[in-house]
């Protein structure tokens, strides 16, 4: 079970927004919620909580060395421009 | 029911930065109950280190918000821009877009609220959409349009 952090900056709205659209674009692919588990964080919790994800999908912009899963930016989950490349990553690094 | 209210949708606002904007929407979203006083500040801080700035083509929009402790009841205001006005964004904090509607969340439960946001963020990737809107002069009208879609 791949398991994706979404967050966003309180990690309540956006993140909220973001993680629905992740979603229903994994659906479309056919990857099943069985297939992962996704959880929402503010992004400074991030750092805390990287440990315990395969990636982290950040809507703010995040830059933080010290964190060791792979984070992509979830900015086109909200605008939908260039979403198919986010998915095509996540797909792929994670092996999905 | 809804939360996007009457009330609450406003064509052509005039305002020249993001502040003045906040400062409107979070005034109207206050005076209706919706919000605690001190509500409008903390948008105004959360904005400038956590962007709301959505380049969603050549009209922008921006969906400026805060932690739900500052809400008292879930509500949304809705606002086009006479003039476009400049936020940072969201993903990219040293470059701005140019916003022509800006969204002001005020968010009780996000959760509860899915269908909604998933809705305003389908709004928002329709640009022919959001020109008819911007072209709306009348906010009884603009609501009308505004609430067929969320």
């Amino acid at each position: 079970m791949k398991k994706i952090l979404v967050a966003c900056g309180a990690g309540v709205v956006t993140s909220t927004a973001a993680m629905n659209k992740l979603q229903e674009e994994l659906e479309k692919r056919g990857i099943s919620t069985d297939e992962y588990k996704l959880g929402q964080a503010s992004v400074a919790e991030v750092q805390s909580l990287a440990s315990q994800y395969d990636m982290a999908i950040t809507t703010t912009q995040y830059d933080n060395d010290a964190i060791k899963i792979p984070v992509i930016n979830g900015l086109p989950l909200l605008t939908n421009i260039g979403v198919d490349t986010v998915i095509d990553k996540v797909v792929k690094e994670l092996g999905l | 029911m809804s939360i996007l209210s009457k009330e609450l949708v406003f064509s052509q606002v005039k305002a020249s930065t993001s502040d003045e904007v906040i400062h409107y929407l979070a005034e109207q979203l206050h005076q209706d109950g919706k919000v605690k006083d001190t509500f409008e500040q903390a948008v105004k801080d959360r904005e400038k280190v956590y962007p709301t700035g959505l380049p969603t083509g050549k009209i922008a929009v921006a969906i400026p918000h805060t932690n739900v402790e500052y809400v008292n009841e879930a509500a949304i205001a809705f606002a086009t821009l006479a003039e476009p006005v400049k936020f940072h964004n969201m993903a990219v904090t040293d470059q701005t877009v140019d916003a022509q509607v800006v969204v002001m969340l005020a968010m009780k439960n996000p959760h509860s609220q899915v269908s909604m946001l998933q809705k305003l963020m389908a709004l928002f990737q329709d640009q022919a959409l959001l020109a008819q809107l911007q072209q709306i002069t009348d906010n009884e009208q603009l609501f009308k349009i505004v609430s067929e879609h969320i």
